[in-house]
């Protein structure tokens, strides 16, 4: 059979774990992100804090990504929650850094003004550094998303969701027919979805993004 | 609609170190412009932002209009004050109108209301709104950005305005330009405004009066800009006031309260160079001012070359002070041209003019 008859003849199955695949990645991203920008805020104004959450993000990412599902089983077993919680762990550290890096780089004399006009720290946060920092954000989160894409086919190991699951299948069956066919599909619907998301990132930066501050 | 603006024994200590300010007491009058000089690190900006709480003084009170400023919501007492900075601090992420917009949306004006009175500050600022309404701030030159950071500080009408070095980062021609226009928004508007600056130029130009700070805010001179000028009260005001003392008190006298005296030929741009040489010969003269269409000032012209306009390199408006229209005189060798709110001419001002000032100068003080 070649490649892309066995496209055809299991595209319906290949479309729900891509759908299951992207739904993760995309789940697990906007969680990072409402993580990941939470402690941003949280420590940016100090620059220990700052470095202590680089450092820390960072130190989860060297965590092979086997070793960390592998870890993370008997604690949540299988399925999704290892799955979810290992991709949001993963996808912090540039949504984290980002936020950091944005919000730091907020000129002074802006949120002086703001501050300055009778805006309360809540809407000096809201209104304008988080306004300013978005573009970094943003940037951040498709970093993490690209990674993601990529991180979530070892969740077939922990059973979860997503191409993953042909990819190993495809591995494990080396050498029977069709086994070359399954792993390749899984990779290629990888790739072509991260490219496919990484297109809306571009977009969505496009609409959300203020005239004012863009291409600068 | 203005307040009186008092500190008390007002003081800011920053950890240990000694007072950044030192039990600072001064009474701000309604309705006038006091503005802080000294040299940089002294304590003007500290001692300007305690007056909005965005510092928090150690010990003392500070009162506005009567009221304890200390027992209100820091956040809401600084919408009801007016504040601008160098940078201009103005959003880049939003317009121009969201700019000026933000106060009075803090403060819960209806959408209409808001509108109108953005349209209504741009024209004060006299910035055109159908250009300018929907710019981001840095499609703006550094004028055009203080002036909108002015208009944002004055969109809700606060009875007081703190400017902390607001035209500081501009050219000297265009900070000459807003401080003439701050001049005449003060002759409408008649804010209590607190002034910060270390260009003792500037502060002899716009104070009713003028507070000479030395370190750790320590009041060397508060009071009117000629008073200053004509007796320093020691050498370190002195010094301040630097040379040049008598010349600076023509800063002290605006061209509107001298006497324009009218060129003697006056010709448009329609006029053949013919008929300009004629008239030029006949009255005697060797130029004349061209008018435009609209009675601005385009260029000099003289009687042997009619056809060649000589533009007009420096020009001075009623609100500018006699010192700028001196240093028009000198550029441009003869005298200086006015003109009116619309640009449209009003007068010249001669060097004989300027020599009354200085001699009226001299006899008074
Ligand atoms: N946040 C702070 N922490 C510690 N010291 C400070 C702080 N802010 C200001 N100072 C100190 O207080 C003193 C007064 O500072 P301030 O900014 O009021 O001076 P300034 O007169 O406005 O100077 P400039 O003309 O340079 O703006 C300076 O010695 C400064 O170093
Ligand atoms: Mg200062």
């Amino acid at each position: 059979m070649s490649f892309w008859d066995f496209v055809d003849d299991r595209w319906s199955r290949l479309l729900s774990e891509s759908l299951l695949h992207v739904s993760a990645v995309v789940q697990c991203t906007i969680i990072a992100a409402l993580l990941g920008v939470t402690v941003g805020v949280a420590v940016y104004r100090s620059p220990f804090g700052s470095a202590v959450a680089t450092a820390l993000t960072s130190a989860i990412l060297t965590i092979p990504s086997f070793a960390l599902l592998g870890l993370l089983i008997p604690v949540l077993g299988l399925g999704a929650p290892p799955t979810v919680a290992a991709l949001v762990l993963y996808g912090l550290l540039p949504i984290v850094r980002n936020t950091i890096v944005g919000l730091a780089g907020v000129d002074g004399a802006i949120t002086d003004a703001a501050r300055g006009i009778g805006m309360n720290r809540f809407g000096v946060l809201t209104r304008v550094e988080l306004r300013l920092a978005w573009p970094a954000i943003l940037a951040g989160m498709r970093v993490s998303t690209q990674m993601l894409m990529g991180i979530a086919a070892i969740a077939a190991y922990a059973r979860g969701p997503g191409l993953g699951v042909e990819i190993f299948a495809g591995l494990v069956r080396a050498g029977s027919a069709n086994a070359t066919n399954q792993a390749i599909a899984g990779t290629v619907g990888i790739v072509v979805l991260a490219l496919v998301l990484d297109g809306i990132f571009v977009l969505i930066g496009r609409y959300t993004t203020s005239r004012g501050i863009r291409g600068q | 609609m203005a307040s009186e603006i008092q500190l008390t024994d007002v003081t800011k200590r920053y950890g240990r170190r000694k007072p950044a300010v030192d039990n600072f007491s001064m009474t701000i009058p309604a309705g006038e412009i006091v503005v802080f000089v000294g040299p940089s690190g002294c304590g003007k900006t500290t001692t300007m932002r305690m007056i909005n709480r965005l510092i928090e003084p150690t010990s003392g009170t500070i009162t506005i209009g009567g009221e304890d400023t200390s027992t209100l919501d820091p956040d809401k007492l600084r919408r009801t004050i007016g504040y601008a900075i160098q940078q201009a601090g103005l959003f880049p992420h939003m317009t121009v109108a969201q700019n000026i917009g933000v106060v009075p949306g803090l403060l819960g004006w209806d959408r209409k209301k808001i509108a109108d009175r953005v349209e209504e500050m741009l024209d004060t600022v006299g910035l055109d709104a159908a250009e300018f309404h929907d710019r981001f701030p840095r499609q703006l030159s550094g004028g055009q950005q203080q002036r909108v950071g002015v208009a944002r500080a004055l969109a809700a009408d606060p009875p007081v305005l703190l400017m902390d070095e607001p035209f500081g980062a501009v050219d000297p021609i265009t900070r000459g330009n807003l401080q003439d226009e701050l001049m005449r928004l003060q002759g409408e508007l008649r804010k209590t405004i607190v002034f910060v600056t270390h260009d003792f130029d500037e502060a002899v130009k716009l104070g009713d009066r003028i507070a000479v700070l030395g370190e750790q805010s320590k009041i060397l001179q508060y009071d009117t800009p000629d008073v200053i000028l004509a007796n320093p009260a020691d050498d370190t005001v002195a010094g301040f006031v630097g040379a040049g003392a008598s010349l600076k008190q023509l800063t002290l006298r605006r061209v509107r309260d001298v006497e324009l005296v009218q060129p003697e030929v006056i010709v448009s741009t329609q006029d053949e160079p013919d008929e300009i040489r004629r008239r030029l010969t006949d009255a005697g003269r060797s130029y004349a001012l061209m008018l435009d269409a609209r009675r601005r000032p385009v260029a000099w012209v003289h009687v042997r070359e009619p056809r060649v306009r000589r533009p007009i390199r420096d020009m001075v408006a009623a609100e500018s002070t006699v010192q700028d229209a001196l240093e028009a005189i000198l550029t441009e060798g003869g005298n200086a041209v006015v003109t009116g709110a619309r640009g449209e001419f009003k007068g010249l001002v001669e060097i004989d003019t300027v020599m009354a000032v200085i001699r009226d100068l001299r006899e008074t003080v």
